[in-house]
């Protein structure tokens, strides 16, 4: 193995004494007192939100006003600190979304738990859950703070949909075979 | 001495307390200030009250200099539990804070404040509670028991990073104690000149000082009282009985509430009597610059500026302003320099200070030897 | 392959290089199964028929050459045989074993095949992964990961299907998903007997259908479940309740008759969502039917017992078991088990009998039409273990006439029932009033109603322990979640009992009643629980071989012997 032997130059005997660098030093904390202060007064002022960023899991709707949600439960599944609990459910034969077959009951997200890793999003076929940028969650007791289906809704409002699979397998059912 | 003159004497001993109270209290501000300025933070910008801090322009400006910070501060000492743990000892742990607090008041009650003239009768005063002759000898004496309280409570908390604590305070205050005294040496074989009477006294010492500081006459002295008073106060980079990192808190970690603020308000009391002392040793007391003092500008303008009430007040407020400086300079120094280790403090103090305080007593006692048979 | 062939009937063929030794005839799945190979497929079912038409098992075919002119082997240049392989792939599933046959299943031209075949399985198949209760057993999944392309060249329109067609009371079926295996119509015309199912249309509109004005309604129609590939057919019961990757299989046994199905139970949380067969190709090879898959319903039933009671008021268990034995020990006591109960639990209920001197000790029997197929005509599942035990010596009755008679005679004072209701076995209420009544069982009847001490018991998804089935097949089942709060293991009340009554230590839980089984009872000789394998152990049921029981012939058991069921 190469070895380079770095030559350290003897320490003069200003600087064996040490004080020139800690005057050095008081000079450049002596500077730094009157710069401008980095700091965010946080209530009153907000940080600036970078796209990506990942903040409380919510539940989407597509434009349409649908539940995206199909309750496939991959979340559920790959939630590392077991955060999400689904119950599963059927939606009638006479919903105008009767062709989805099938969207969740219940849907909880316990925040006590989530880690805000975003695999939740990362894994969801239909992209129906999305972590977005709430970062301040607050409660008064452990219940409160478990998000249920309305209010993941709520927080979660609608976003755009590239897809529209649903409403493409509608049509296409509308249409019916050419046979 | 009457019943009225006790009384006087009482009433000035309680202003010098408060005064010094507030002066710690607010230093405790000026360190969370100064270290967030210098951290690029704003530091305590929220605690208000009521009126003060309702007033329109001033009132905010208060709170967000945190004027009212120190009153929550201590409050929150007042209302804290005040935890004993089961393992101490508890005589000695109640002891401890106690300890700590009162070698600083006791030491104040000797440092000259100020010096005037008096209007009626022409004669000298100074502005002291106790003009004792032995003055600095009497801080040295009565400082060095400010060790005990952090021995005896790294001890009686029985625990073992108080108890390290301790051991490291009771050797680092030690050392550093040679090294202080030895570079305060020269400065009073100077003052003691032959053919004058000898004394220890402050107010002489600060009078010798009215053309040339003792900083320029005797600088490396200067520079090692200062570094050995740095120790003598567990300031940084001296900090070693504290030490959160590695102690986490040191001797103080058993405490909490109002004897935890009692250390904590001790440790600025004795940053006060430091900077005080510092002050009056090597940077001229109440002189406002070297060569000039009060009475030569009174001499240059004709005005009274060194006489009766208004002499008084402008030489304590400049003796005040010197030691608000170097009370900053403490919390400068603690933001800027890290902490050493501990065998980086004992090699400073035994191979370091002591050699050259040693060096510089003999070099000036042969100095001012030589210079006062010139002089004769 | 050494050159001297042992004469034992096997032959040789080559697998992927590998030389296998198997019967003649022999399907390539499965001999290459046995190696650890692999060979994906769809419609192949080990227990039905061939019918070849997924296509997915497809592989190469070669033989060794032979030259046309002298029909001497062609060899390499060192000796090796010359393979002449054919120019098309093959089935592996319609394919039997022949000598010298070499197989390739990892060519290119099978990768090639595997990809083609997945590709068009999945032209017309929906993207319902996630709405679909097949995703995580889906072969169709997981053949797509391992051998599809990964991406679609598809870019027309998928065809429409029914999605929603209900086949019968427990059968749905999504017909886009379904890729024409054709393993539910054999299974149907095959095993069950009731030829209901069918394709209608042709090319990719080929729907399966119901013959018109029938239902798939047959007591194995979930099996259709089972054995489809896909996610076409579902059962309505299980339909949307939980992903089949949160479940835990555990090994049991359906209680409902004698034959003693093998099953697994799927819980999650302590919550069983459903009960699938597990195959035992000496019992109920893949099957079981769908009446047994219901049982799981009675753990969280409304009427399950879940406090001990003593005189009608709640007491704890401590309690009641002490005024059980307190009333035991004030004979006569009449002694009825259960048919249901483990063999671990009618040891300790022979035990139990033995010391209080009990005066009469019962089973109550059960007695339907057995079909044949996987459901007995005995339809307790464990008469054979109380047998074996000793709790009883003659098959049992379907009604306790002779108890009622003794109750009505006065030579019996305390009756500890086990699991059974004594008024649905002929006693009536003033027979019950005259007796005191200890029970311990799982759910709530006139007999709990009417006893003056109430054990709560944990049913058969809740407790470890074994069956003996009619084969004289000993099968264990295990616990499958925790006990509802309140109840307590059989085996511990059992013990605690027997304890009690004799003064001395029982044991209480499966593992230390088998040391004692074990050491007394002669055909459980050499046995322990942990030792009991999976598929179940025949234990030596010939003393009993002249009691007339009531099974006549299904799947795996002729009734005329027991040599019969040993080699079939």
């Amino acid at each position: 193995m190469p070895v380079k032997v770095v030559e350290r130059k003897p320490l003069t005997l200003a600087e064996r004494t040490y004080l020139p660098q800690i005057l050095s030093g008081l000079r450049i904390t002596f500077r730094n007192m009157f710069k401008p202060k980095v700091t965010v007064e946080y209530p009153e002022e907000r940080p600036p939100i970078p796209p990506g960023y990942r903040g409380v899991p919510t539940l989407v709707k597509d434009p349409d006003g649908r539940e995206k949600c199909v309750s496939c439960q991959l979340c559920e599944f790959v939630c590392p600190p077991k955060a999400i609990r689904i119950t599963p459910g059927e939606i009638p034969e006479d919903s105008e979304y009767a062709h989805v077959e099938k969207a969740p009951q219940e849907f909880e997200i316990n925040m006590l738990r989530c880690i805000y890793c975003g695999l939740c999003q990362e894994v969801c076929p239909e992209e129906a859950i999305w972590l977005q940028n709430i970062y301040s969650v607050t409660g008064t007791s452990r219940e409160e703070l478990v998000n249920n289906k309305a209010k993941l809704y709520e927080l979660g409002g609608t976003l755009a949909d590239k897809h529209f699979k649903w409403e493409k397998k509608r049509r296409a059912a509308e249409r019916g075979n050419a046979h | 001495m009457n019943a009225t003159d006790i009384l006087i004497r009482f009433g000035l001993g309680l202003i010098v307390i408060v005064v010094v109270m507030t002066v710690c209290m607010y230093s405790v501000l000026a360190e969370r200030k100064v270290s967030s300025w210098i951290q690029g933070r704003l530091g305590p910008n929220r605690t208000s009250i009521p009126l003060l801090g309702n007033i329109p322009v001033i009132g905010r400006f208060l709170t967000r200099l945190g004027v009212f910070q120190p009153l929550a501060d201590g409050g929150k000492f007042l209302f804290k539990e005040d935890v004993i743990p089961a393992h101490v000892n508890k005589v000695y742990f109640v002891l401890a804070p106690v300890i700590a607090f009162v070698p600083a008041l006791v030491t104040i009650s000797v440092v000259p404040f100020g010096a005037y003239i008096d209007a009626a009768t022409g004669a000298a005063r100074t502005v002291i509670l106790a003009n004792v002759d032995v003055g600095i000898l009497l801080i040295f004496a009565v400082a060095s028991l400010g060790v005990y309280a952090i021995i005896l409570s790294g001890w009686a908390s029985n625990s073992k990073y108080p108890f390290l604590g301790g051991v490291r305070a009771s050797a680092q205050m030690i050392s550093y104690e040679l090294s202080m005294t030895l570079a305060v040496l020269p400065v009073f074989i100077w003052v003691n000149a032959p053919g004058t009477p000898g004394t220890l006294s402050l107010v002489r010492v600060v009078e010798a000082q009215a053309d040339w500081w003792f900083v320029l006459t005797q600088p490396v002295a200067a520079v090692v009282f200062i570094i050995a008073i740095f120790a003598e106060t567990n300031r940084l980079p001296f900090d070693m009985p504290e030490s959160e990192t590695d102690l986490v808190g040191g001797y103080h970690t058993e405490y909490s509430s109002f004897k935890f603020g009692f250390f904590f308000v001790g440790e600025y009391a004795n940053m006060t009597v430091g900077a005080c002392v510092i002050a009056l040793l090597f940077f001229g007391g109440w002189h406002p610059l070297p060569f000039v003092t009060w009475g030569d500008i009174a001499a240059w303008t004709g005005l009274p500026v060194n006489v009766g009430a208004l002499g008084a007040v402008l030489a304590v407020g400049t003796f005040a302003a010197k030691v608000l400086f170097f009370l900053f300079f403490f919390i400068w120094v603690r933001w800027t320099v890290p902490r050493f280790r501990y065998d980086q403090v004992m090699r400073i103090g035994w191979r370091g200070l002591l050699p050259v305080a040693i060096a510089n007593l003999v070099i000036y006692a042969i100095l001012i030897a030589l210079l006062e048979r010139a002089g004769a | 392959m050494s050159d001297a062939k042992p004469d034992d009937g096997l032959i040789s063929i080559n697998i992927d290089g590998q030389e296998v030794r198997c019967q003649p005839g022999a399907n390539i799945i499965e001999v290459a199964a046995s190696i650890g190979i692999e060979i994906p497929h769809y419609c192949y079912h080990p227990k039905l028929s061939v019918s070849g038409n997924c296509r997915m098992c497809l592989v190469q075919l070669g033989l060794p050459g032979k030259d046309r002119a002298t029909g001497q082997p062609m060899l390499n240049a060192d000796g090796t045989p010359i393979i002449q392989w054919f120019p098309g792939p093959a089935i592996a599933c319609g394919t039997k074993a022949s000598p010298g046959m070499h197989i390739r299943t990892d060519s290119d031209m099978v990768k090639q095949c595997r990809e083609g075949v997945t590709e068009f399985l999945l032209l017309n198949h929906p993207l319902d992964c996630p709405i679909c209760d097949q995703a995580g057993e889906c072969r169709l999944q997981e053949f797509s990961a391992e051998h599809g392309r990964g991406y679609s060249r598809f870019t027309e329109e998928k065809n429409v299907k029914p999605k929603r067609t209900v086949l019968g009371p427990r059968v749905m079926l999504d017909d886009e998903r379904c890729i024409l295996c054709s393993r539910c119509i054999r299974f149907c015309r095959e095993i069950a007997k009731d030829d209901v199912l069918g394709f209608t249309d042709r090319g990719s509109y080929t729907t399966l259908t119901c013959y018109p004005g029938r239902q798939l309604e047959n007591n194995y129609s979930l099996n259709t479940v089972d054995i489809c590939p896909v996610g076409a057919l579902t059962s309505r019961d299980f339909r949307f309740k939980m992903r089949v990757w949160f479940l835990k299989p555990t090994p049991s046994i359906d209680t409902e008759t004698s034959v003693g199905c093998n099953t697994e139970v799927w819980s999650r949380e302590g919550k069983i969502y459903r009960i699938t067969p597990r195959r035992n190709d000496e019992v109920n090879d893949t099957w079981m039917p769908d009446s047994g898959r219901e049982l799981y319903k009675q753990v969280e039933a409304e009427n399950r017992l879940k406090q001990a009671a003593v005189a009608g008021q709640p007491a704890s268990i401590e309690e009641a078991l002490a005024a059980a034995s307190k009333n035991l020990a004030d004979g006569p006591v009449a002694i009825v088990g259960s048919g249901r109960c483990s063999v671990e639990e009618q040891y300790l209920l022979k035990k139990l009998a033995d010391a209080l001197g009990a005066a009469s000790r019962q089973l109550v029997s059960r007695i339907g039409e057995g079909d044949g197929l996987l459901v007995s005509a005995d339809r307790n599942p464990n008469v054979r273990g109380a047998l074996l035990t000793g709790l009883i010596d003659d098959l049992p009755k379907q009604r306790l006439d002779d108890l009622a008679a003794r109750i009505d005679a006065g030579e019996v004072r305390t009756i500890f029932a086990v699991n059974e209701d004594l008024t649905a076995a002929g006693l009536s209420a003033e027979q019950l009033a005259k007796a005191t009544i200890v029970y311990l069982g799982t759910h709530a009847n006139a007999t709990s109603e009417a006893a003056a001490v109430v054990l709560p018991g944990l049913t058969v998804f809740e407790k470890s322990g074994t069956f003996v089935n009619q084969q004289f097949r000993l099968q264990k089942f295990h616990r499958a979640v925790p006990g509802v709060p309140g109840a307590r293991d059989d085996l511990f009340l059992l013990g605690s009992l027997l304890a009690n009554a004799t003064g001395s230590q029982a044991p209480t839980v499966v593992a230390s009643v088998w040391e004692a089984m074990a050491a007394e009872i002669g055909p459980f000789k050499g046995l322990s629980f942990a030792a009991i394998p999976d598929t179940g152990v025949l234990v030596d049921g010939s003393a009993f071989a002249g009691l007339p029981f009531v099974e006549g012939k299904s799947l795996h058991y002729e009734p005329a012997g027991m040599e019969a069921a040993a080699t079939s």
